[in-house]
């Protein structure tokens, strides 16, 4: 048998390709005679428009049409609520261009296409927008207040959702608690900044009827679904793909953004492509955001430092719109608990509206909020009960034979139960506390402190719920030419390295070698069912749906090789590209195998002969093709998670505080994490590593600025403080590896999990760090040199 | 993010260069276009016309000028990085540009460009003006020397006339025997300062200050002398209670508002800070004979 390709730490395929630029975007697709896309977006947070004139535009040379909400036609709609969600009524979407008011900054007005698209913003600062100001609060708590201006007058209080869940019987423990700690934590706004912005470039043939749409999304087949049914069109005429895409994090996964819709219409109107690459002021201003929430967590304990109760209420930000429903604050309000029992739970939120960029999934996904809440308060449970914080966690951790372990009363995005299916927790906890070294950290911490040095140990431990359904599939054939194996699925990759782990998983059960299992995802054309690419759910839900094709592959391939090779079925293994008879030099290739399979009248080259009706093997008693049997190497096959699977882990870091410039130097930073079985530890290491550094962000750098009234103030790379490589420091990762039970390969998700815990962490380690000189506490991300200055010099 | 419509012009010599500017008003020098070209791609700047002096080799050069650094229009920031004379005329050179930006910026970024960009926060216009160096400018009628205190008036906003093109700067030799420091802090590396500050200072035999430049950059609408920290550290012998002096004395130079990266609190208290980490370096480290 050949080396097991599941688990190894193979390089990725993609990435010679993409690091020699060699990458085709959706910008590098050229298609002659294109036109280029602009547009004119709203300077104001809450306006009414009075008019707008586009005679000026119109006139100017270069330009080809310009539109406005009063010439789209059908597209003058309010946009799809992807998600509907009973706790919403009349949620609010946007209207691919604005009639009558803008709602933030940044807000889609008009269109202007022309011949390049220097033209087409000339163009756009000539139309001229009559706006009428309006009045706006851009504060969170006070948007809820009485006599607030509202973002919508539907919305009474800017409220657009209030939803409570409750799990086991929260009032009764509230009375039973012997200790009640409480605490205001508060994340606030990031953004993806993906190295790509978003593009969307269509063209439309009026012969055929077929519109083709390249896409730089996470979702090809969302975007086919919402063009079809908007344009009136049968989903087979549309062609959604999704080119090489330069990062997507969520962001890429809400559709369809106006241009979406725009730049097709156009390019039907028009007769001609149109293209439009956002450029990055315009993906701070008009692609979606996420982060912030105000979280008033209780924990309620008894004297041991058993927790057995949380009460949770926070606001969530959700933006001028709420297409994407609740699914950020759900995750949130579902993870809040985190790895822990707390059988009694009451958490309670509201999504409200604000004149900002909405807010749909960032990689996170309310995550991070939760984690930063459970975190934060079971510290100061453990500083309150005088407990150490390694032990508190420890004594309330859900132990391993308690799992599956379900929350009753908590439904996840999914719309299924919370049932947390396996892990290791206590043991990945004792694996932080010796990476970090806790047990000799407060003598060093001692002595360094005598030094006048502020070092402290900050410590989180993180759930990541993955692989959301509903479902994937997968597509399989053998190609008869070159046997090379070739694999769709609906989904598509923004860089993760699909196209090495589904190889990896189809190279085990064909016996190919990696390199010749070619994945072509992303394109409606090749694979139509499926759903995006989002929630970690790649390898967990396409991952078995391959997985399952391929072994109906296997046996295909199995059968006609004992067929071809006159031998019994059981005695047929696959390797090297090749079906052999065990123990034998008898062997066959695939090629020729899937050649064989698929009776032929002409012979193309000297393998096919064998297939044609004259051939020594062919059947002359009856048809070449016995009913229910298909030609050549192929199948199809598809996965449906039961319910959602959880990885987790635990993050330590040691931190020191330079009190002249409050900067946060990480001396060391470890992470324990569980995915359940790698696919491939390379590529886990990535998704960890990647997300880290986007934690950081969140915990240090990232934070979106508006002023009071709501104009972004740091809509660029100077002001809005991504890290760069010096600021990221180096991570330590271990992994456990507890099989999943819900999947045949025993997967969970990674794509989110290395951004879950970070500001919790670094909070907890800056708290620590800083406790003799002021004692205050970090409740808030990101922790800037400001906050920690204000907490040094008032303490 | 695209600019506007705008002329291009290939100057082959600073005379063309300022000729091209009086002829065609609302133009700019365009250097190493790592401010401009972002800020008209933001369309925060719509010059009628760019005049290139890249190709006018005379500015390309960095000469050693009677101890003293005279830098062209269109020397690279790196460049003058890794050039050994100027570092062994003026090691604060080198010691500032490792701050300025990154090095593919700094590739292709000039000095002189960031002294005619004047950002308040910017490190070459500070030590321009704690060397007390000077640019020189050519126009119509001639050249003149502008004295860095005079140069700088606020934020982007130097004292060049339209019709000028700023063709050097010179950054004086530090004495024998001055010690000196520079030290930044950013948000991130390369970044803007949040403050920076940069000294030096002569010590006599017996160990008493006799001399003490100190500027600062990022908290002010330009580039400052700390003239009462130089002042008050003159005639003293460095003690901590006279270092612990100069940063309080530092805070009050401070003009700069809250802003999203830091309070003006923090501000004052980073500038202390990073006052004393330079006045302890400047008076350890002496440049060579």
């Amino acid at each position: 048998m050949s080396t097991r390709k599941f688990g190894a730490p193979i390089k990725r395929n993609i990435d010679p390709k993409l690091l020699t630029g060699n990458g085709a975007f959706t910008d590098d697709i050229n298609l002659p005679g294109v036109l280029h896309a602009a547009f004119v977006r709203s300077p104001f947070a809450r306006a009414r428009i009075n008019g707008i004139d586009t005679s000026l535009a119109e006139q100017a040379d270069g330009v080809v049409a310009v539109y406005t909400c009063d010439n789209i036609g059908h597209l003058d709609i309010e946009l799809p609520l992807l998600i509907p969600h009973p706790s919403m009524t009349a949620a609010r979407t946007q209207r691919p261009l604005a009639r009558g008011d803008v709602y933030y900054v940044g807000q889609t007005v008009a269109m202007v296409v022309a011949v390049d698209r220097y033209v087409a913003e000339d163009a756009a600062n000539l139309v001229d927008v009559d706006y009428h100001p309006l009045d706006v609060e851009l504060d969170l708590e006070k948007a809820i207040e009485d006599g607030t201006p509202l973002v919508h007058p539907t919305h009474p209080n800017n409220i657009a959702a209030d939803f409570t869940q409750v799990c086991g019987n929260p009032e009764a423990a509230f009375a039973e608690a012997e200790h009640v700690t409480r605490i205001r934590v508060q994340v606030d706004r990031s953004t993806a900044a993906a190295m790509e912005c978003r593009t969307v470039a269509a063209r439309y043939d009026s012969v055929r009827g077929e519109l083709t749409v390249w896409d730089g999304t996470q979702a090809p087949l969302g975007v086919r679904g919402g063009l079809a049914s908007i344009f009136g069109l049968d989903e087979d005429k549309v062609r959604v793909i999704a080119p090489d895409v330069g990062g997507g994090f969520g962001q890429k996964v809400m559709f369809p953004y106006p241009d979406e819709l725009l730049v097709p219409h156009a390019a039907i109107q028009l007769g001609r492509p149109v293209k439009y690459i956002e450029d990055r002021r315009e993906n701070f201003i008009g692609s979606n955001q996420e982060r912030t929430q105000i979280h008033e967590i209780e924990l309620f304990a008894k004297k041991n430092g058993e927790v057995i109760a949380l009460r949770d209420s926070f606001l969530h930000d959700t933006g001028a719109f709420i297409p994407y429903g609740i699914a950020v604050a759900q995750v949130a309000s579902t993870s809040i608990a985190g790895p822990y029992q707390i059988p009694n739970i009451h958490v309670r939120f509201r999504a409200v509206y604000t004149p900002t960029v909405p807010v749909t999934p960032y990689r996170g996904c309310g995550r991070p909020q939760a984690c930063f809440a459970i975190e934060r308060a079971m510290d100061q449970l453990a500083e309150e009960l005088g407990i150490d914080r390694f032990e508190i966690r420890r004594r309330n951790l859900i132990r391993d034979e308690q799992f599956p372990y379900t929350r009753e009363g908590l439904l996840f995005a999914d719309g299924l139960r919370v049932k947390l299916d396996s892990g290791q927790y206590t043991k990945a906890l004792e694996m932080a506390r010796e990476a970090i070294g806790w047990d000799n950290f407060a003598a060093s911490q001692e002595a360094a402190r005598k030094e006048g040095k502020a070092i402290g140990l900050g410590l989180a431990y993180y759930v990541e719920g993955t692989g959301l359904g509903p479902y994937e599939g997968g597509h399989i054939k053998i190609h008869p030419i070159t046997g090379k194996v070739y694999v769709n699925t609906g989904l598509t990759s923004q860089g993760q390295g699909h196209d090495t782990v589904f190889a990896q998983i189809v190279s085990d059960q064909l016996g190919v070698a990696v390199e010749d299992v070619i994945v072509v995802e992303g394109d409606t054309g090749t694979f139509e069912w499926g759903v995006a690419t989002f929630a970690s759910r790649a390898a967990v839900v396409s991952g078995n749906a391959i997985h399952k094709t391929a072994i109906k592959v296997r046996e295909q391939t199995i059968k006609a090789a004992a067929n071809m090779l006159e031998a019994d079925p059981a005695d047929i293994e696959l390797e090297d590209g090749h079906a052999v008879v065990a123990g034998t030099d008898r062997k066959v290739s695939l090629a020729a195998i899937a050649t064989a399979t698929n009776p032929l009248r002409y012979a193309f080259n000297s393998a096919a002969q064998a297939a044609t009706q004259f051939a020594p093997a062919s059947r002359h008693d009856g048809p070449p093709l016995i009913d229910g049997q298909h030609p050549g190497l192929e199948a199809t096959d598809y996965f449906s998670p039961e319910c959602a699977t959880w990885a987790y882990g635990v993050h330590a870091a040691i931190v020191e505080i330079d009190r002249d410039t409050c900067d946060v130097e990480v001396k060391k930073y470890i992470c324990i994490h569980d995915c359940g079985n790698m696919i491939n530890p390379v590529i886990v290491d990535g998704q960890v590593m990647g997300g880290f550094a986007q934690g950081i962000g969140g915990a240090l750098y990232e934070r979106i600025e508006y002023d009071t009234e709501g104009n972004p103030t740091n809509a660029n790379f100077v002001d809005f403080l991504i890290p760069y490589a010096t600021e990221v420091p180096a991570i330590e990762i271990s992994h456990l590896e507890t099989p999943s039970p819900l999947n045949p390969l025993g997967v969970k998700g990674v794509g989110e999990a290395g951004c879950i815990a970070v500001g919790a962490t670094l909070a907890s380690g800056i708290e620590d760090a800083l406790r003799p000189f002021g004692g205050k506490k970090f409740h808030q991300t990101p922790i800037t040199p400001s906050m920690i200055f204000g907490a040094i010099s008032n303490g | 993010m695209k600019p506007p419509l705008f002329d291009y012009l290939v100057a082959r010599s600073s005379e063309e260069a300022v000729k091209l500017l009086s002829e065609y008003p609302g133009a700019m020098i365009l250097a190493g276009g790592q401010s401009l070209i972002p800020a008209m791609n933001f369309r925060l700047a719509a010059p009628a016309a760019l005049i290139d002096i890249n190709r006018i080799s005379d500015l390309r050069r960095i000469d050693i000028v009677d101890g003293n650094v005279r830098v062209g229009a269109a020397v690279r920031h790196r460049d003058l990085e890794q050039n050994d004379a100027a570092f062994a005329a003026n090691p604060l050179l080198r010691a500032a540009l490792y701050h300025v930006a990154h090095v593919p910026i700094r590739n292709r970024g000039t000095t002189v460009g960031s002294l005619c960009h004047a950002d308040a926060a910017a490190e070459m216009p500070m030590v321009l003006l704690l060397t007390g160096g000077w640019v020189t400018a050519e126009g119509p009628s001639g050249q003149r020397d502008i004295p860095a205190e005079e140069f700088f008036e606020f934020h982007m906003t130097t004292s060049r006339e339209a019709d000028e093109m700023i063709v050097s700067a010179t950054f004086p030799g530090l004495p024998t025997g001055a010690g000196h420091a520079f030290a930044e802090f950013a948000r991130r590396k390369g970044d803007y300062a949040i403050a920076a500050v940069g000294a030096i200072v002569e010590r006599g035999a017996d160990g008493v200050i006799s001399s003490a430049r100190i500027a600062a950059c990022g908290i002010s609408s330009r580039p400052v002398r700390l003239s009462e920290v130089e002042a008050a550290l003159v005639d003293t012998k460095l003690s901590d209670d006279d270092i612990h002096r100069a940063g309080e004395l530092a805070k009050q130079s401070v003009t700069a508002p809250d802003d999203a990266h830091a309070t003006t609190a923090y501000r004052q208290h980073l500038l202390a800070s990073l006052t004393r980490r330079v006045v302890r370096q400047a008076a350890g480290i002496m440049k060579e004979s």
